[in-house]
């Protein structure tokens, strides 16, 4: 990344050709500082008392208690899923806190209060939270372990009846919206880390567009994981009224450690008639070194629902980070006409595992989804695309294209593809089309022929590779991706 | 392990059988059906919990009080067999009725020097160390409880065995009748050796009378040598009413060429295994498989192919057509092991649903850790493409027949790649029969 300033407000250099993938991958993880802040930071362990402090500390209303303990009474009874296609040693869900905050005050009078360490972490990970110098139409969420730091362009946004805050602001200014849509998409039984997350969730994004609004900018969340031993749970719910347009941004980053810290979020979208939600990630946890130490797991429910009418939500992920990978960003097509999207890139290196997917559920008539998934498998890295399409007996005229592609770079590592189809109507077209294959010979030598080193022939083809999934993505991200892309497949070609 | 014990008792009183069996079989064999019968008491039959069951729910099998099929002998004619005997086929026809061997019905056919087709029983007379190192050998019993029950309660087999470098021309045709009143369970068993640079053409086939309830849980061993060939077809007629469980476990050699054709026509519940190991480099192995299924009826294939060395080839393709609230599955394993580099595997699962309450689940997976491979693998649901009907319409075929023409082509398109004409015919006809081509 280049320096942040005006005219570049993330910090990305907008040409590629002057960085060698060579560059890029002599360099480590450079997200993989610590940043040394006061924090407050409850002991480790769960049960209905750890849940009652996080609600105390958290100053909310009774109903969020009770909710909160449904749903750890409902995870006691679970266990957690074994069918994944990942190999990890037994977590101790006892031996974690699962709360974490920077002791600075709990609300920031203008981000001047901020921490200036926690400013300092920002900046350095190039995400602007200084609205004056702010260009670009980026409004950001960070949120810092467990807890929102900083929401920049508030007044902007709220002058068109956008709420853009922290999930703990949505809480106490808006129970009404809350109360309506949590727990709406994903239930607090839905599944293991889901229903965990629901009982101990500190914090996260809240975004809500108004009826015929279109959001003028892109608003992103930005997460960073910085206490040692603690879990972040962290809660995302974003409602698109009709007609509505919104395109959501986030990015994650945690620190070098030798032991696994779990990530398990929740993330929500709802859109209803008309309305047009997209969310877009580039994900880049700590992935743990070569010898497989350390790194998050990162476990996350993610499920977007077309409620109304002809609404469309678009998924696109870039998966770089992470020890393990454990995500299904999903739609449920409930509405006629609506659209289901989903756009990835998974990179497994060293010894990362992925087993993500996405799963379109048709409901509705005349409901469409595409599904594009490009694996990228490296060192003895597993990437595992697992998707369901499902078409029930309502949804006439359903219409699904899937694709999903494999890149297998070394003789070591492994791609699956696990796709599951479901149909019981007649009137569904579905269509699923996989391949696997290596980077050929020729197409290196083509390159080569015309002047291009191996290196940068192995770079251009991998992105060519992705380009369906990255012209998804907005610019600045779409950017960032394919250097990501670079520095994760580092010292895995030549 | 209550449950199982409970299942156990079910199929017949293991003891007794086992006791009588010993009378007459080498202790091998005894040792090997008591390990079986310990393993299926530790799974019992499968749920849909397992992942490789979950859309298949075998609780109807589990509920059903069967007795072994052989409790009673029922007088069968060779007029009860011509139905299921493809007309014109020349060639040994050895029957099996309730898994038991039935030469009074069965038809010898000169076969060249050192070529057996036999029973079991008879085999062990006179090959009894052959069939001791190969039989059970090529499947692990411990795979899911049908196997094991397989196993410990086969009563009679048939065994193919085939020395090196001959051609047999005549296809051999396996027929496993089943007859009984009251439901009662058989367990069909087939061992097949293609030597050395040898080519033989088989069919199993699976059939019984219209309406009877019964199950088959039948196990097939297959071994091709290097260099040999092996085209190999399976048809299933079973009643509409029955319950039919198959496995078929296959061993390729360096070099050698397998083909299978799976036709599914009939049972209430179906579910076919197909695991072929590609144990060796230079192997061409296709699976290709058709399923017609209405009423209520289940449909469940599954194939695994284990690329375990390189330069081998695989191709798949499977059709299906569902009709009424019939259910379809569908999952197709390709497993390339880190070593099996230059594979080249491609799968096809391709399912026409006519009617609005059928169900297709369906899951081409694909398990690769070799980066030199090619691998593709698709699946398409659908109804009878709009552009196809209309091309025809256009050309002055009537709405009906033109459906007729769609729905048949589909079919066909699989029956058409049988090599052996009379069963090839044969299938033809049951096509126009079986097919639901009125709307």
């Amino acid at each position: 990344m280049g320096p942040v300033s005006e005219a570049n407000p993330w910090g990305v250099i907008m040409s590629t050709s002057t960085e060698t993938i060579e560059q890029l991958a002599t360099r480590e993880y450079k997200y993989g500082f610590e940043t040394e802040v006061d924090a407050l930071t409850i002991p480790k362990g769960l049960d209905e008392d750890t849940i009652r402090r996080i609600w105390e500390l958290k100053e909310e209303p009774a109903w969020m208690l009770e909710w909160r303990l449904r749903a750890l009474r409902a995870w006691q009874k679970m266990n957690e899923p074994v069918w994944p296609n990942v190999t990890y040693p037994a977590i101790d869900y006892q031996e974690m806190s699962y709360y974490s905050a920077p002791s600075a005050k709990k609300t920031l009078e203008s981000l001047d209060d901020l921490d200036p360490e926690i400013k300092r972490t920002f900046d350095k990970l190039g995400i602007p939270l200084d609205e004056q110098k702010m260009l670009g139409g980026v409004a950001v969420d960070a949120v810092f372990d467990s807890v929102s730091v900083a929401t920049t362009f508030k007044k902007k946004l709220g002058d068109l009846g956008i709420i853009f805050c922290s999930f703990s602001e949505a809480i106490q200014e808006h129970p009404e919206l809350v109360r309506q849509y949590m727990g709406s998409v994903v239930p607090y039984t839905d599944n293991f880390f889901a229903s965990l997350n629901s009982a101990v969730f500190t914090d996260g994004s809240f975004v809500y567009v108004p009826k015929g609004v279109r959001c003028p900018m892109e608003l992103s969340t930005y997460f960073r994981i910085n206490a040692r031993n603690t879990g972040q749970f962290e809660r995302t719910l974003i409602v698109a009224d009709e007609g509505a347009y919104v395109s959501y941004l986030e990015g994650c980053t945690a620190p070098k450690r030798d032991e696994n810290q779990l990530h398990a979020a929740v993330v929500e979208l709802v859109a209803l008639d008309n309305a047009t939600v997209k969310y877009s990630t580039v994900q880049n946890w700590y992935p743990g070194d070569k010898e497989g130490r350390g790194g998050i797991y990162n476990f996350v429910t993610k499920r977007g629902k077309c409620t109304g009418v002809s609404s469309k939500i678009t998924w696109t992920q870039v998966e770089t980070g992470s020890a393990i990978t454990w995500k299904y960003p999903s739609c449920i097509l409930q509405g006629d006409n609506s659209v289901g999207e989903f756009y990835s890139v998974a990179v497994v290196n060293n010894r990362q595992q992925a087993d993500t997917g996405t799963k379109m559920v048709h409901l509705g008539k005349n409901t469409r989804s595409t599904i594009v998934s490009k694996g990228i498998s490296a060192g003895v890295g597993q990437n595992t695309y697992r998707g369901l399409v499902k078409v029930s007996k309502s949804a006439e005229n359903a219409r699904n294209y899937s694709q999903c592609d494999s890149l297998l770079i070394g003789d070591t590592c492994g791609a699956h593809t696990f796709p599951y189809i479901e149909v019981k109507n007649p009137t569904a077209t579905v269509e699923h089309e996989a391949s696997t294959s290596k980077i050929g010979e020729d197409q290196i030598f083509y390159c080569r022929q015309r002047g291009l080193s191996t290196e940068d022939s192995v770079n251009i083809i991998v992105n060519g590779f992705c380009k369906e999934v990255f012209r998804e993505l907005p610019m600045e991200f779409a950017v960032e991706a394919q250097k990501l892309l670079g520095i994760s497949l580092e010292g895995s070609v030549g | 392990m209550k449950v199982a014990e409970a299942e156990d008792v079910r199929f017949g009183r293991f003891e007794e059988f086992a006791a009588a069996r010993a009378k007459v079989e080498p202790s091998w064999l005894r040792d090997r059906r008591r390990a079986a019968i310990l393993r299926f008491r530790q799974l019992g039959l499968p749920t849909t919990r397992e992942e490789e069951w979950r859309f298949t729910p075998v609780r109807s099998i589990a509920t059903t009080e069967f007795e072994p099929a052989t409790a009673r002998s029922i007088p069968v004619t060779r007029a009860a067999v011509e139905p299921f005997a493809f007309a014109g086929l020349d060639g040994p026809e050895l029957v099996f009725v309730n898994g038991r061997f039935a030469p009074d019905i069965s038809r010898p056919s000169s076969l060249p020097a050192g070529v057996r087709v036999t029973s079991l029983s008879e085999i062990l007379t006179s090959d009894g160390a052959l069939v001791d190192d190969n039989l059970g050998r090529y499947v692990k019993f411990e795979q899911h409880g049908f196997t094991a029950l397989n196993t410990a309660w086969m009563i009679d087999a048939a065994v193919v065995l085939i020395p090196k470098n001959l051609v047999v021309e005549a296809p051999i045709h396996l027929l496993y009748l089943s007859d009984a009143e009251r439901p009662a369970a058989a367990h069909p068993r087939t061992l097949v050796l293609v030597g050395e640079g040898s080519a033989a053409r088989m069919i199993e086939s699976y059939a019984g009378p219209a309406g009877q309830v019964y199950l088959t849980n039948a196990l097939t061993e297959i071994v091709v040598g290097a260099n040999a060939q092996l085209d190999h077809y399976k048809v299933q007629r079973e009643s509409t009413s029955a319950y039919h469980v198959s496995s078929t476990h296959l061993t390729l050699d360096r070099s050698a060429v397998f083909t299978t054709h799976s036709i599914t026509l009939g049972g209430h519940l179906v579910r076919n295994d197909i695991n072929a190991l590609l144990g060796a480099e230079g192997t061409s192995c296709t699976l290709n498989g058709l399923y017609l299924a209405g009423g209520d009826r289940l449909v469940d294939n599954h194939t695994a192919i284990d690329h375990a060395k390189p330069h081998s080839e695989s191709h798949e393709l499977y059709k299906g057509v569902l009709n009424d609230r019939a259910h379809g599955v569908f999952n197709g394993k390709i497993y390339v092991r880190p070593d099996a580099q230059k594979t080249d595997a491609k799968q096809t699962n391709q399912v026409l649903l006519l009617s609005k309450d059928a169900t297709i689940n369906t899951k081409p997976q694909l398990e690769i850790f070799a980066d030199d491979v090619k691998c593709t693998h698709g699946a398409t649901v659908g109804q009878i493409n709009d552009e196809a009907l209309f091309y025809l319409r256009a050309r002055g075929i009537g709405r009906d027949e033109a459906r007729q023409l769609l729905i048949h082509a589909f079919a066909e398109d699989i029956i058409e790649r049988i090599h052996i004409a009379p069963v090839r015919k044969a299938l033809e006809q049951a096509l126009l029969k079986e097919l639901p081509l009125k709307d």
